[in-house]
């Protein structure tokens, strides 16, 4: 690992915004400038870190930075990228910070283009599970069971009847030459991959897990803890896809409990004993085939 | 200069050439392709030096115009109808970041129902999304447009995006003789982009950021404020442009027999060219007609529509468009100027060619002869009883 607290940019390239306390979000977004550094030109569509860093006349980002439109994180990586190598530019990285639904709903089109193109891009999809910014509504990255504003946990329906998206897995089945999964619970495996993403040319896509304390019910005190746990307890994974292979980062012999992980959670209160045991059975065979078929 | 044989759509490619835009990014949508697919051949045989980007829609399209704008390089894209209305939320995007980037926009009818002919209804909408709006008439102001287009949106004092109209088919696909000028002429005429408004890793930037109720009126104003400012420079890059390339142009507005006519039909496009023709002949019949063709919708030529038209008698507007519940929006912006410039002759409103239908020598006489003896406010060619 060349990138650890020691070596870490002391530098900060993303401050005085206002995010949450606790935000996993702008944690992420301030670890990976630190590694890209100060000719990383960020695009941040619609979604809470363009909300909170990009308040005229307070704008947050040392380094240079742009919102998109929603939709539009990747086909403005395209363009900027584009227009800074027009200009005879090279020591730069373009990079993309967008949430669950800027990337997994409404922007997956464009991050498709751009990874059909192989543009030579990163794009960080920071997955904090719902569309936090307006106020907790399910996107396609919310998991099974979680209560959001508009998945209720009531009697007939105990909040998302659906599990998460495998973004990981749809952007690795473009052949994309590097992707990876991450969580900002453990800093030093992300900050690598961010690394490793900077020095590959071509389209990097990483899938980083950022609790958002006010969205799932957690003190702002567990936003490292949840995001540690979540992978603990299988319920997510360090992974990467390269070279057309997937390699498995970390293969707990035991998980932690998943029911432990999701009872300190106010979105999954409401589960009964057999959601849980639903959630555990698709982590099984999630795994299951994992270790069969990924690389370790 | 060379002459040559082009349709409309390939005279905006040789324009678009000859203005060297160092980022293309479109996506395909008839009758706007063959402008792309010139353009991607020019990248191919290297005649043109431009990173061709071929997107996945034409949101994308315009949001990586948007990208590489912000990095303060040339950017063109193209589209038409539907695919105007998918972009719809970048037009807007693209105009508050002020950011000059060059549209054609092939006008073509808005579904539904589908139907890939010519109206304006696609660009009429979007009057509001702070572009500077031209509509060409012929193949040679459409080459001619792709120049002076850059021109306009990039001067410092503008700053503001530029769509040029064509009339789909019967501009994009009807081939002309048309002039097309040298390079070295078109780098004489269009000063290479330069400006501020640009990520720069030397001066880093927060861009396209937020603005609160206290400061974002004023960002409103200001674009509101470049637009108008595009009226000189319009007549500036005019004056530069008859003196390279000897063409004049005729600013916001282009007026035929207008200053004695009694009656005066405005209208876009391409079918000024027929108008006039109509007017020509009700000329010799004694009556005094006359045609006003706009060419920049936005900026809207509030003083020179009125101050051609002040002594008519009466005045229709043609246009291929229609805001259901109302009149066309043509209409509205005439009738606005006029009662602004206190002129009371009375005006009326003809819709037609919709989803294509031909517009025939016929119905213009039929207009002229409407308004001379006084008729509805608004009127659709070839139905006769408004329901």
């Amino acid at each position: 690992m060349s990138v650890n607290a020691k070596t870490l940019d002391t530098n900060e390239y993303f401050y005085g915004h206002k995010a949450c306390a606790g935000c996993g979000g702008s944690l992420a977004v301030r670890g990976a400038l630190k590694v890209l550094g100060k000719n990383a030109v960020a695009v941040l569509p619609a979604g809470c870190m363009s909300a909170v860093g990009f308040n005229f006349p307070q704008l947050c980002f040392a380094n240079n930075a742009i919102i998109s439109t929603f939709a539009g994180t990747a086909s403005m990586l395209t363009g900027i990228e584009a227009g800074m190598r027009r200009r005879g530019i090279k020591d730069f990285t373009a990079v993309g910070f967008a949430g669950d639904g800027g990337t997994a709903d409404i922007g997956i089109q464009a991050l498709s283009g751009a990874i059909d193109r192989n543009d030579n891009i990163i794009y960080i999809c920071y997955d904090n599970e719902a569309y936090m910014n307006t106020g907790i509504q399910k996107s396609g990255l919310t998991p099974f069971g979680a209560k959001t504003t508009t998945t209720p946990a009531g009697q007939n329906i105990h909040g998302n009847i659906r599990p998460k998206k495998n973004m990981f897995e749809i952007v690795a089945a473009h052949d994309i030459p590097y992707a990876a999964t991450a969580t900002v619970g453990y800093m030093p495996d992300f900050l690598n991959k961010v690394e490793k993403a900077s020095k590959i040319q071509g389209t990097k896509y990483i899938h980083v897990i950022a609790p958002c304390p006010t969205g799932w019910g957690i003190p702002v005190s567990d936003t490292i803890d949840s995001a540690r746990e979540i992978v603990d307890c299988g319920l997510w994974y360090l992974a990467e896809y390269e070279n057309g292979e997937f390699t498995l980062n970390k293969d707990p012999k035991t998980f932690t409990s998943v029911e432990e992980y999701l009872r300190k959670q106010a979105r999954f209160k409401h589960l009964t004993d057999e959601d849980i045991q639903l959630i555990i059975d698709s982590r099984d065979a999630k795994w299951e085939k994992i270790r069969k078929n990924w690389k370790k | 200069m060379a002459e040559k044989f082009l349709s409309g759509d390939e005279a905006f490619a040789e324009g678009i050439r000859l203005a060297c835009p160092e980022v293309i990014s479109a996506y395909p949508i008839t009758p706007q392709t063959i402008v792309v697919e010139r353009l991607s051949e020019m990248v191919e045989d290297g005649s043109l030096d431009a990173e061709f980007i071929h997107v996945e829609s034409e949101h994308s399209a315009l949001s990586c115009a948007m990208g590489a704008s912000a990095t303060g390089v040339r950017a063109f894209t193209a589209t038409s109808s539907q695919g105007l209305l998918y972009m719809a939320e970048c037009l807007y995007y693209a105009s508050g970041g002020r950011f000059p980037i060059v549209m054609m926009n092939a006008n073509r009818s808005t579904a539904l129902p589908w139907n890939i002919y010519g109206d304006q209804r696609d660009s009429l909408s979007q009057l509001d999304s702070g572009w500077i709006q031209a509509y060409a008439e012929n193949a040679q102001e459409a080459l001619d447009f792709a120049l002076m287009s850059y021109y306009i949106a990039e001067h410092k004092t503008v700053s503001t995006p530029f769509m040029v109209n064509l009339d789909g088919f019967i501009l994009t696909h009807t081939y002309e003789q048309v002039d097309v000028p040298t390079p070295e002429q078109a780098k004489a005429f269009l000063p290479p982009y330069e400006t501020e408004n640009r990520l720069d890793l030397d001066n880093p930037k927060n861009m396209a950021f937020s603005a609160g109720p206290d400061t974002n009126y004023i960002f409103k104003y200001k674009e509101h404020a470049g637009m108008l400012r595009s009226v000189p420079v319009i007549t500036e890059a005019e004056k530069k442009f008859a003196e390279i390339f000897g063409r004049q142009y005729t600013g916001l507005i282009d007026t035929y027999l207008t200053e004695d006519a009694d009656y005066i039909l405005i209208t876009l496009g391409t079918i000024a060219g027929l108008s006039r023709e109509i007017a020509d002949q009700l000329r010799s019949q004694g009556i005094k007609a006359g045609v006003l063709r706009i060419r920049y919708m936005r900026p809207f030529p509030t003083e020179e529509i009125a101050d051609a038209v002040k002594n008519a008698k009466a005045i229709a507007v043609l246009e291929k468009d229609i805001s259901f519940g109302n009149e066309g929006a043509v209409f509205t912006n005439v009738n606005s100027a006029l009662k602004s410039q206190g002129v009371t002759a009375p005006t009326y409103n003809f819709i037609g060619g919709l989803g294509g239908r031909n517009i025939s020598h016929t119905n213009i006489i039929d207009i002229f002869e409407k308004i001379r003896k006084g008729t509805e406010r608004v009127n659709f060619i070839g139905i006769e009883v408004n329901q």
